[in-house]
């Protein structure tokens, strides 16, 4: 998950090439890599400002210009300095770091980003809720103030990584009594309260990647709220912008990711190859190659500034290909394609895409379309975002939340 | 995978600001002088051609020949910039003779001819290469006869003939320039489905003409003019689909049904939605051929098939969607989305239907059909 996402963008007046430089030099005499406790290495980076030099300084940052993040990268490897993963946290660095550092209060950023980027402590988040999928302001989990402490009770869904999360982003319902949007209110819930427990949710793979999170009175201190009461709508706005940015982000090389796959498994099987299997093997070839070339072209408008509305549509055709290209792999597959590794319960472990078996990149791609904005409602933002169409009679935007129909 | 090639590197697929200064240009002029009324109306004229506004083209804003070098009378720009006209040509379905001069362009730098360039770089010839308008690149050639010179056969369904002052014509291993006033060349123009670009059957008897090439290198060049061509369609496409999805737009706003604005239903603003994403992903690739052609790079026949392959279903269905996003009004002569049909309609078969050009791609990739075994 590289970093096109977010953060507050620092002008140019921070430190330049060769001043950056300098810094990791000077923090790599004070902090030799040789025998260096991997943990210990990583927060004084982080206290050096080399985490991310384009974030300000006390958040891991100098303020610098984020192209220079590849100089201390560059110089760190050289060294073999112990390795930053940020795939060790996705949720951390890709949601909660950036809505902390946007809304957050200085506290909170010190609390919470240097164990988040170090991946001392990962996060999750508490959004989705049986009852609200799509409509995600519709959600129920109630939040109650008791003094300096609010009690949450509710029940949230497809939470990924909430078994090992240390602490989890939650959107909670404050007022009932104000429409659905206005009434919500954003905070920080420690996953090892009491009141939280956390259900494997089995899903069509036979895994359980994602989870149930029951909060039953959970107690919340006021402080870990993020942004004001009532303003959580317009927080959780933020998390989820990252969201879509940190799922479609990189330009691989031609065919990699599923394409290559299906390649390689046409060239296995001569024995399974017609003619309408080649065309549609062809075709999804030209829509894979065009989905990778829309990407590079959308990184090279990033880099100049002027993001298009590229970003919808890469997520859109991402899961439409991840589909296809796995189903039309099973078919070249044939016997092979009517197999499955292993449907017993369990967490599954992470494995690159083109790793993993093809029966279950099928099944688990068909969450593609799900997860992070369903297809349909990200056409909808197509619609009415990108092309100015104008959008649906609501009957539930001026209503207060306790008489919308449920 | 061992028989799949390295990744090619990418290019810059964004418009440069020249680029975007030419669009402008281009753009302002095809307002003032090809409103699409004014298009609608010359199809039922003798004179289908615009070749005042195609002079206008190629001397005020130097557009015939933009990839050709200024000592030979172009503009010293590349077919980046070629690009980005067939875009705006294609924006406004102009009735200029772009396409086929541009692969004549192509084919007459390949052989080294200069005194046509300087010609045609003028917009004072118009050149087309005598194949049918339906022939994918490096598709076998029409057989023709020759006997000392003299040129005989039937070419039907020759792009941008129908203006043409110059043929130029693969016969028997050559390549010759016939001057369409020769008496043994007839050029009939054909009732075109597309009528914004008509094409003409060629037939020759015992015409004759310069020669202007000779041996195998004149296939290879045509193959190559022809992949040329297929990058600056598919520019063309990319305006034709952009444009009809502007339409649409701007007519579910409009429109008012039931009490609402058409594009305030889902059914509809999710079909808008599909085109937009469709539309997006054409341009990056669109931009990867232009690119590929202006700096010769060795991905080139790849880039090419490609975007053939992906901007004909694309232009088509924007085309198609747009006409029945305006129902009943979208079916009628006097509005514009017929022109935009017949044009994408036209573009989905000129230089080689989609299907061929994945064809092509799977021998240029190295993914063999049933029957083959590499």
């Amino acid at each position: 998950m590289t970093a096109v996402s977010s953060g507050p963008e620092q002008a140019a007046a921070g430190p330049g090439g060769s001043e950056v430089l300098d810094r990791v030099r000077e923090f790599l005499v004070g902090h030799p890599t040789a025998g260096a406790d991997r943990l210990a290495f990583l927060r004084a980076r982080f206290d050096a400002g080399l985490a991310r030099v384009d974030l300000p300084p006390g958040q891991g940052g100098l303020g610098a210009d984020r192209d220079l993040q590849a100089v201390v990268e560059d110089e760190l490897r050289a060294v073999g300095a112990p390795e930053h993963r940020p795939s060790d946290n996705p949720i951390g660095h890709g949601m909660a770091g950036p809505t902390l550092r946007a809304f957050g209060t200085d506290e909170q950023c010190r609390r919470w980003l240097r164990p988040l980027w170090t991946g001392e402590e990962a996060w999750c988040q508490l959004f989705s809720e049986p009852g609200a999928g799509s409509d995600l302001a519709g959600l129920a989990t109630r939040a109650v103030r008791e003094g300096d402490e609010w009690v949450v009770h509710g029940r949230k869904v497809w939470t990924s990584l909430a078994d090992r999360a240390r602490w989890a982003l939650l959107v909670a319902r404050t007022d009932p009594s104000v429409p659905k949007h206005r009434g919500l209110t954003y905070f920080v819930c420690d996953m090892h309260a009491a009141g939280v427990e956390v259900r494997p949710l089995r899903q069509i793979t036979g895994e359980t990647e994602f989870n149930e999170v029951v909060l039953d009175g959970v107690r919340i201190p006021d402080t870990d709220r993020v942004g004001e009461v009532g303003q959580g709508w317009a927080v959780a706005q933020g998390t989820l912008m990252n969201e879509r940015v940190s799922y479609t982000s990189g330009t691989a090389p031609r065919h990699s990711g599923g394409i290559g796959a299906l390649l390689a498994a046409w060239h296995d099987h001569p024995e399974r190859r017609t003619a309408g299997l080649h065309d549609r093997v062809l075709s999804l070839w030209v829509q894979a190659e065009a989905a990778r070339l829309t990407t590079a072209r959308w990184e090279q408008e990033l880099a100049r500034g002027r993001p298009g509305p590229e970003g919808s549509a890469i997520k859109l055709e991402h899961a439409r290909l991840n589909q296809e290209i796995s189903q039309v792999e099973l078919e070249v597959l044939g016997d092979a394609g009517l197999r499955y590794p292993d449907y017993s319960e369990r967490a599954p472990e992470p494995v690159p895409w083109t790793e993993a078996a093809p029966g279950w990149r099928y099944l688990r791609s068909r969450a593609n379309s799900i997860e992070g904005g369903t297809s349909e409602i990200l056409r909808t933002v197509v619609g009415e975002r990108v092309l100015g169409l104008p959008p649906e009679p609501r009957i539930d935007k001026d209503v207060p939340f306790s008489e919308l129909p449920r | 995978m061992t028989t799949l090639a390295e990744s090619p590197p990418v290019g810059d697929l964004r418009y440069s600001e020249v680029e975007e200064d030419l669009r402008a240009a281009v753009r302002a002029l095809l307002d003032r002088r090809a409103g699409w009324q004014d298009v609608l109306a010359r199809t039922e004229t003798a004179e289908p051609v615009d070749r005042a506004l195609w002079r206008t083209l190629a001397a005020e804003l130097g557009c015939a020949a933009l990839p050709v070098a200024e000592e030979l009378g172009g503009a010293g720009a590349s077919w980046r910039e070629a690009a980005v006209v067939a875009e705006e040509l294609g924006r406004a379905v102009a009735p200029v003779p772009f396409l086929g001069c541009s692969v004549a362009t192509a084919l007459l730098l390949a052989v080294g001819e200069r005194d046509l360039l300087a010609g045609l770089a003028g917009g004072d010839r118009i050149v087309a290469l005598a194949v049918p308008a339906a022939s994918a690149p490096g598709e076998p050639l029409v057989p023709l006869a020759v006997d000392a010179d003299r040129i005989s056969g039937d070419v039907p369904g020759v792009l941008d003939a129908a203006a043409a002052d110059v043929l130029l014509v693969p016969a028997g291993g050559a390549l010759y320039a016939l001057d369409v006033t020769d008496p043994g060349v007839r050029v009939t123009p054909a009732v075109s489905l597309d009528m914004t670009r008509p094409i003409a059957d060629v037939t020759l008897d015992a015409a004759t003409g310069r020669r202007l090439a000779t041996g195998a290198v004149v296939a290879d060049a045509v193959a190559a003019a022809q992949r040329i061509g297929a990058v600056l369609l598919a520019a063309e496409q990319l305006g034709v689909a952009r444009r009809c999805l502007d339409e649409a737009v701007a007519y579910l706003r409009d429109r008012h049904q039931f009490g609402r604005p058409l594009g305030s239903f889902q059914a509809l603003k999710h079909r808008a939605a599909d085109l937009a994403v469709l539309i997006t992903q054409a341009c990056a690739v669109a931009r990867y051929a232009a690119d590929c052609a202006a700096t010769g790079a060795s991905d080139l026949p790849v880039a090419a098939a490609l975007a053939q392959a992906h901007l004909s279903p694309t232009a088509l269905r924007a085309a198609q969607e747009c006409l029945q996003l305006h129902g009943g009004i979208g079916f009628t002569w006097e509005y514009v989305v017929h022109l935009f049909l017949k044009r994408a309609t036209s573009q989905a078969i000129v230089l080689g239907t989609a299907d061929r050009h994945r064809a092509a791609l799977g021998e240029l990739l190295g993914v063999p059909g049933p029957e083959e075994t590499s």
